[in-house]
């Protein structure tokens, strides 16, 4: 493997994690404050909101989990190396 | 199907992580990862196995083994009827019956079977559906089946909802074909593999106590996955037939 080419993937391997991070967890936080807001005021719907809430917050980590997908990609099938 | 071939450059990150090693068996001149098809087999056998003690004795009243498998066929059918509607989910509960309880098996065997016992000459047993080629298969599954339910449906009028509401969203539509199944197969493969990724690189810095949480979160982690998987399913073929 060239090492510019190598070095570059895992720079990129590195940013693509961490800034796929940064909108889910701004997400996930407000998801997560609108459902404490919702079940403080309703407690009796905490059990419809917990299902919503994790459905939901599966969905957004999803795109963080695309980010480490392209930086597995990048690390172990390297499409620029072969 | 080798969209991404994670098998030409394997790596082993450290000693007892490795990641793209497989185990590898020729069929008809394919070679296909056996470790897989060796787990695959296990959830299938063990799927088999409890839907038959479940239906071995039918009873008016349920009890034991009966009541349990009527319990999870009624969480399960559930999640197509919050989808799909009243009135059109009947004939779609075993498909989306199955899915999930075939993913939630495959992530739950990676986690809770001691598969390092079996030595296998090349890659470890570990979990069916983090390796790609998995996943795809069971999204590529989904397009056809609702491809098929709304052909079904609708005949050939079908097609009229790729110029709905306007020709202009024409390529867009088209589009969203390809990304269902793609977003589908990705979110499942690499939650899965950042999961165990997670677990065993923590089982290499601190080996005892430390990982359990993060273990017990990868378990709900798949709970959630799978539920995730079969409720898009579900809102696909309710989206293809309504």
């Amino acid at each position: 493997m060239d090492s510019l080419i190598s070095s570059a993937s895992v720079i990129a391997a590195g940013l693509s994690v961490g800034l796929a991070a940064i909108g889910p967890g701004i997400g996930q936080g407000n998801a997560a404050a609108s459902a404490v807001e919702a079940i403080a005021r309703q407690p009796e719907s905490e059990n419809s909101v917990r299902g919503t809430l994790l459905l939901s917050l599966a969905f957004m980590e999803a795109l963080t989990i695309y980010g480490l997908v392209v930086a597995l990609s990048v690390l172990f099938a390297n499409p620029f190396t072969s | 199907m080798y969209l991404f071939n994670l098998t030409n450059t394997s790596l082993v990150i450290s000693e007892g992580v490795s990641v793209g090693v497989h185990y590898y068996w020729d069929i008809f001149g394919f070679s296909v990862h056996g470790q897989v098809f060796i787990v695959i087999w296990f959830v299938v056998l063990l799927l088999i196995v409890l839907s038959l003690l479940g239906t071995s004795k039918l009873e008016r009243i349920p009890s034991g083994s009966q009541s349990f498998a009527e319990e999870i066929i009624q969480t399960t059918s559930d999640i197509a009827k919050n989808q799909i509607g009243e009135s059109l989910y009947r004939p779609w509960i075993p498909f989306v019956s199955t899915l999930f309880l075939f993913i939630l098996l495959c992530n739950w065997s990676g986690a809770l079977v001691p598969w390092k016992l079996l030595e296998l000459p090349h890659g470890e047993l570990a979990a069916p559906t983090n390796d790609i080629n998995t996943t795809i298969a069971l999204a590529l599954l989904v397009s056809i089946f609702y491809f098929g339910g709304g052909i079904r449906k609708k005949g050939l009028g079908y097609f009229k909802r790729y110029v709905q509401p306007t020709p202009i969203l024409l390529p867009i539509n088209v589009l969203e074909d390809f990304t269902k199944p793609l977003s589908l197969s990705f979110r499942l493969f690499g939650n899965i593999l950042a999961d165990e990724l997670t677990v065993s690189v923590l089982v290499i810095l601190v080996p005892l106590i430390i990982p359990l949480p993060i273990m017990a979160l990868g378990f709900f982690a798949s709970t959630v996955q799978a539920l995730i998987f079969s409720t898009l399913a579900a809102a696909y073929i309710a989206e293809a037939i309504e």
